[in-house]
C-alpha cells in the first residue's frame, strides 16, 4: 500500500489524542504556530494536558485558548510572561496554584526534546549552572567546568506548522517557521503537521527539511 | 559631565566588534548595536530563533511574517544568510561558535556573574528565553546598561542580589558613564566620561574599581533618542 499521511481535516489529524497527553506546540518569534491544530485540540477537549511550548502566551499563538479552556495541568516553557498589563490566562492560574510551571533555558528546552527523539535519556550542559532554574539537579565537573544533568522530554503529540508537505510527510518550512518544529516532531508518538499546501508530487530531495519518517499525519489548512 | 544616552551606549559597544565575528544581540536595546557597526566591518548576526545572518528591519511594504528574529521583529536577511532549527541554533551557541553576545542586564558582579532575566516582578510569570544559554556559552559576553538604577543604586556590584543568569561570564560592560572590564582582580575602568572623577564613578559603583593606566575618555557622536 502506498504511504499516504494526508488527512482531510484537523479533527482527523488529532484522532486518538487522549486525556493526560504531553503535547508539543511549535512556534517562536512570531513564526511557525500551528494555530489550526491548536484550535482543533481545544475543540476535541482532552483534559490534564502537559504543554511543551516555548511561550505560555504569545501574541501570535492560540496556545492561551487551551489554558483558558482549563485543559492544561502543566506548562514546560522558556517564557511564562503575558503581554498585557493584566495577567494572562496562564499567569492568573499559575498564581492561584491551579497550573504547574517548569521554566527551562531555551537551548536546554530544545536539546531536551532533541534528546528524546534521538534516544538520549539525559545529557550534561553548562547552561543554568549556579542558577535557580537548576536547583536540585545533578551536577558534574568535566575538565574546568561545571555541568548540569538535564533529562529528555518525550511527548505523546506534536503540533507542528510547516509550509508544504507531500504524502510521505516530508516537510518544507518558510524562513524562521522552522524553530522547534523539527525536534518536536522527532520526540512525539504522534506528530502532526499543518501546512499551507500539500503537494501531489513528492517534494524534491534537496528541498526536504524534515524527512517524513518523523511525521504521522499532514493536513492542509487555509 | 556628559553621560552617554542609551543609543550612544550601543554605538560604543558596536565599535569593539571586529571583522568576521559572529555576534548575537540580546532583545531590547542590544539589537540596536547592529545600526552602528561600521559598514566596512562584515559580521554575521545570529538570532537564537535560527536566523544566521540577520539583516536590518524590513521596510513596511517588504514585511514577511515568517521572516522574524527572536524578538518577533520582521527582519531581512543579509547576503550569505542561512536558517536552522532551534536545536541547531543553540548547539551553535553552546558549542562556542558565537564570538560575542551583547546583552542587557540588571546587575553585574565583580567576578563576572550576570543577573539579567528575573527582576522578581510580582504576579508575572518568569521569562528566561535564551539568556542563560548565551551568557554561559558565548566566547565573549558584553553587557550594555545604565551605570545605576533609576533610583540611583549601583548595578555594578560585589555580588548580584537578583537571580543569576550565569556565573563568571561577563568580560566587558558598557554603561552611560564608563567602559569597564572584568578581570581576575575585579572591575577595571578602561574609559570614563569627560568631567567625571574616579571618586565620583566609584561612588556610583558597588564594588572597588581600579583604573587602567591608559584610561581614556568615553565619548560618542550625538545620537538623538526616538521620541
Amino acid at each position: 500500500m502506498p504511504i499516504d499521511k494526508r488527512v482531510a481535516t484537523t479533527a482527523q489529524a488529532l484522532e486518538g489524542v487522549s486525556d493526560g497527553a504531553t503535547v508539543f506546540i511549535s512556534g517562536f518569534g512570531g513564526a511557525g504556530f500551528p494555530n489550526a491544530l491548536i484550535r482543533a485540540l481545544r475543540e476535541l477537549g482532552p483534559k490534564d494536558l502537559t504543554l511543551v511550548v516555548n511561550s505560555a502566551t504569545h501574541r501570535y499563538s492560540l496556545t492561551h485558548e487551551l489554558i483558558d479552556a482549563n485543559l492544561v495541568r502543566k506548562v514546560i516553557c522558556t517564557a511564562a510572561r503575558g503581554h498585557t498589563k493584566d495577567p494572562s490566562a496562564f499567569e492568573s492560574r499559575w498564581m492561584e496554584g491551579r497550573i504547574e510551571l517548569e521554566c527551562v533555558p531555551q537551548g536546554t528546552f530544545a536539546e531536551r526534546i532533541r534528546a528524546a527523539g534521538a534516544g538520549i535519556p539525559a545529557f550534561f550542559t553548562p547552561v543554568g549552572f549556579g542558577t535557580e532554574l537548576t536547583k536540585g539537579k545533578e551536577m558534574r565537573r568535566f575538565g574546568e567546568r561545571d555541568y548540569v544533568l538535564e533529562p529528555a522530554i518525550a511527548g505523546d503529540l506534536a503540533l507542528v506548522r510547516a509550509d508544504t508537505a507531500d504524502r510521505y510527510g516530508n516537510l518544507t518550512f518558510r524562513y524562521a517557521q522552522m524553530n522547534f518544529g523539527p525536534v518536536m516532531a522527532t520526540a512525539a508518538k504522534l506528530a502532526v503537521a499543518e501546512v499551507r499546501a500539500v503537494t501531489d508530487a513528492p517534494i524534491a530531495q534537496r528541498d526536504v527539511q524534515l524527512p517524513g519518517v518523523y511525521i504521522d499525519r499532514v493536513v492542509a489548512v487555509s | 559631565m556628559t553621560p552617554l544616552n542609551r543609543l550612544q551606549i550601543t554605538w560604543r559597544a558596536a565599535q569593539d566588534i571586529r571583522d568576521g565575528q559572529v555576534v548575537n544581540l540580546g532583545l531590547g536595546l542590544p539589537v540596536h548595536v547592529s545600526d552602528y557597526i561600521h559598514p566596512d566591518i562584515d559580521v554575521i548576526i545570529q538570532s537564537e530563533n535560527g536566523v544566521i545572518g540577520a539583516g536590518p528591519l524590513a521596510a513596511p511594504d517588504k514585511i514577511d511574517t515568517d521572516l522574524v528574529d527572536a524578538g518577533s521583529r520582521r527582519i531581512t536577511l543579509r547576503p550569505g544568510a542561512a536558517i536552522v532549527d532551534s536545536s541547531w541554533s543553540f548547539a551553535m551557541i553552546r558549542g562556542g561558535h558565537i564570538d560575542v553576545t551583547i546583552l542587557g542586564a540588571f546587575e553585574v558582579a565583580a567576578n563576572g556573574d550576570l543577573a539579567n532575566w528575573d527582576m522578581r516582578i510580582p504576579n508575572r510569570g518568569p521569562l528566561v528565553g535564551g539568556a542563560m544559554d548565551l551568557a554561559a556559552c558565548a566566547r565573549s559576553v558584553w553587557v550594555i546598561m545604565e551605570h545605576v538604577t533609576r533610583k540611583g543604586a549601583p548595578r555594578l556590584l560585589d555580588k548580584c542580589a537578583l537571580p543569576l543568569t550565569a556565573v563568571r561570564c561577563v568580560s566587558r560592560v558598557f554603561t552611560d558613564l564608563a567602559v569597564v572590564d572584568i578581570t581576575p582582580q575585579g572591575f577595571l575602568v578602561r574609559e570614563i566620561v569627560d568631567g567625571m572623577s574616579s571618586e565620583e564613578l566609584q561612588g556610583k559603583t558597588g564594588a572597588p574599581l581600579s583604573f587602567a593606566r591608559d584610561c581614556k575618555v568615553l565619548a560618542a557622536p550625538p545620537i538623538a533618542l526616538p521620541e
